[in-house]
């Protein structure tokens, strides 16, 4: 579904990713680790549209997509998370969920004045889907608070929501699990895993907590100043040498 | 740290000094044709002094001053939880109901004066409106929003001087005009934000009335043009005389004497009309997608472009739509004044729009009515103080910074009811 070959992105001087290649098939969770500084992120950013890599190619069902300016990647069907959560703040949740849904709803500004069947249809459809998900990820209690006024847990929460009333095929989720405690912990791992087998979603993951990464990733792909260090499944990277080895030099 | 606070106070009185004693303890007085410089009397020197002082002890104190005001009981935001959203909802409308219809029949209760000063404030509510949605809701700074005004005035008073247009021909047209221009205006500006935004759409601004100014062949330049028509209802007019061919007289068809308060109380509708309208429209698109995608730019754009919002088509439209309201006003203006120049179209004007959007609290219709009203009616009320307006502005605004940075009244948010909803 996703196919990234020998991409590269350079700063400069700083070739911060250097010849990465991986590939997300339909509902698989792959992960990418690494230590910090590794260009993982940046990698992100390449493929959502954010940067415009220095060399390689990104496939998205077969189409290239490098270059693309980014809201046109996202229509495509593959949304993002941000490594520093990005919400709507001064906006309540449910409008941070209908602003996702613009692709889906009537944008016409002579439809939504004279409130055309066809514009409540859609305004109705895009509410109840923002309040399937806010009951799926346990927010609906504050459908109507600020945003920037939840707990940091709860922000995570709502912006994967958000990225889910999208209906995405691919979901990328930089660091989902930074900042919560274990307890949260846990329920994320829960979530991803069910929006694989419930909603046939394929994810991106890049995360540092281990253990969350190998008991969900169907593949790993270990980045390293830059470059690959080492692909595989969780069991064939756990053993992996190199990986090993620069983990322990890294502590 | 108390050497510190002194030393800070001091350069503060400092500061006050430097200032103020040119300005006010120098007087320049003209003899024959050379200028002498002469000091100014001991009682504006000791003023002068007084000030400075005052200046140190207030910044000595500051800490302790300010922790009291802050702890007034009137300047806490109100703690008590928000009543039944639907009932405030439903008082809420009822109240402003209830305006409109008092402002509908008002104008027959009092005097001429006080209704051309109504017109006006309805003219900036308008533009206050437009504004909001471009700076309050998109995030936007533009400081050259009277460039659009200008372009409805123009259209307006060029069109029925070469063309002989009506005015509620002209409205549609000016509006789309000046909707035209904030578009031609956007796209340079797409990539701009904050300080620079505000540079090039204030260079926007000053382009616009320099034109004006100098297009003489076409505008008249510095001397304006004259003469531009009232609005008509029906094909009546409201003049003493019939002017327009095919038109008919208000007065006498209705057969009652001739009051020039009628005029003015007719436009004084209109523009209550189209405020109206302005308000009603700009509400509905706030609760619309467009809407949302202008606030969600404001709040953060990079999440918004991830989410498949286009940058380009949601500043454009903040631009266009923004634009198109002060097209309308313009038009209005226009026809109130019957004589429009570049003069009513310099950078103040911006400015006071700006002003009456933060005032009343960025992206609130009702903040931006309350702001408006009062910029309008408070230098008229008290006309000695008008050569200080600028002043009490500038202090106004910088006491709203201080205690109230969200505005007069902060946009509420709406409620979305999702539960029970199948
Ligand atoms: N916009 C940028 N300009 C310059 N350098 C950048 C930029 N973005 C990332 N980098 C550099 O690229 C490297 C990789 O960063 P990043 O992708 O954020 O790492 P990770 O997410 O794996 O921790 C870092 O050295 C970082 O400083
Ligand atoms: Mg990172």
């Amino acid at each position: 579904m996703l196919e990234v070959k020998n991409l590269s992105m350079r700063f400069g001087g700083l070739l911060a990713v250097d010849q990465v290649t991986l590939d997300v098939k339909e509902r698989e969770i792959v992960s990418i680790i690494g230590p910090n500084g590794a260009g993982k992120t940046t990698v992100f950013n390449c493929i959502s549209g954010f940067y415009r890599p220095t060399g390689g190619k990104i496939l998205f069902r077969g189409q290239e997509i490098q270059g693309k300016p980014d809201y046109k990647i996202s229509r495509l069907g593959m949304v993002r998370t941000f490594q520093h959560v990005r919400l709507f703040n001064s906006m309540t949740v449910v409008e941070n969920l209908l602003v996702a849904q613009h692709r889906h709803l009537n944008t016409n500004l002579l439809a939504g004045l004279v409130r055309t069947p066809d514009y409540r249809a859609r305004e109705k459809k895009s509410l109840e889907r923002a309040r399937y998900w806010l009951e799926r990820v346990g927010l609906i209690d504050l459908a109507n608070r600020e945003a920037g006024n939840l707990a940091y847990g709860q922000q995570r929460r709502l912006e994967i929501a958000r990225c889910m009333v999208t209906e995405p095929t691919l979901l990328m989720l930089d660091e989902p699990a930074a900042g919560l405690n274990p307890a949260e912990t846990r329920d994320l791992d829960q979530l991803i895993v069910s929006l694989k087998e419930d909603y046939n979603v394929s994810v991106l993951l890049i995360e540092h907590d281990m253990s969350l990464v190998m008991g969900i990733s169907d593949r790993i792909n270990v980045i390293n100043q830059g470059r690959p260090l080492a692909s595989g499944t969780p069991e064939e990277i756990r053993q992996n040498d190199d990986v090993i080895k620069a983990y322990l030099g890294e502590a | 740290m108390a050497a510190h606070k002194i030393k800070h106070a001091l350069f503060c009185a400092l500061i006050t000094l430097i200032i103020s004693y040119p300005i006010l303890g120098l007087n320049l007085e003209a003899q024959g044709i050379n200028v002498t410089l002469s000091g100014a009397d001991a009682g504006t020197l000791m003023l002068v002094f007084l000030a400075a002082v005052l200046v140190f002890l207030f910044q000595l104190f500051r800490d302790h001053i300010m922790g009291k005001v802050r702890a007034l009981p009137f300047l806490q935001p109100s703690q008590r939880e928000a009543m039944a959203e639907n009932k405030r909802a439903r008082i809420e409308s009822w109240v402003i109901t209830g305006i409109v219809v008092l402002a509908l029949f008002w104008p027959f209760f009092v005097s001429r004066g006080a209704v051309d000063l109504a017109t006006l404030v309805l003219i900036y509510i308008m533009l206050g409106l437009g504004l909001n949605v471009v700076v309050g809701l998109a995030g936007l700074l533009d400081l050259g929003y009277v460039a659009f005004y200008a372009v409805g005035a123009y259209t307006f008073a060029l069109l029925s001087q070469y063309v002989g247009i009506s005015f509620w021909m002209s409205l549609p047209i000016g509006a789309c005009l000046a909707a035209l221009f904030g578009l031609v205006l956007g796209f340079p500006v797409l990539r701009l934000r904050g300080d620079y935004l505000a540079i090039v759409t204030l260079g926007f601004g000053e382009i616009i009335r320099i034109l004006l100014n100098n297009w003489t062949s076409l505008t008249g330049g510095p001397n304006g043009i004259g003469g531009i028509p009232e609005p008509t209802l029906f094909g009546m007019e409201f003049g003493r005389r019939v002017k327009g061919e095919g038109n008919t007289s208000f007065h006498e068809t209705f057969g009652i004497a001739y009051s020039s308060e009628h005029k003015v109380i007719f436009l004084y509708l209109i523009a209550l009309l189209l405020a109206v309208f302005t308000a009603l429209v700009i509400r509905r698109l706030m609760r619309m997608p467009v809407g949302r995608a202008w606030e969600a730019l404001r709040e953060d754009e990079i999440a918004a472009r991830s989410l498949g919002l286009s940058r380009t088509a949601v500043k454009l439209s903040a631009f266009t739509i923004g634009a198109f309201f002060a097209g309308f006003a313009g038009t209005v203006f226009a026809s109130k004044q019957g004589f429009i120049s570049p003069e009513s179209f310099v950078f103040l004007e911006s400015a006071i729009v700006l002003a009456i959007v933060v005032l009343g609290g960025m992206g609130s219709q009702i903040g931006v009515i309350l702001a408006a009203t009062a910029v309008t009616i408070l230098p008229e009320l008290a006309r000695e103080f008008s050569e200080y307006r600028m002043l009490v502005f500038g202090a106004a605004m910088v006491l709203m910074m201080i205690w109230r940075p969200q505005g007069l009244m902060p946009m509420r948010r709406m409620h979305i009811e999702l539960k029970g909803q199948e």
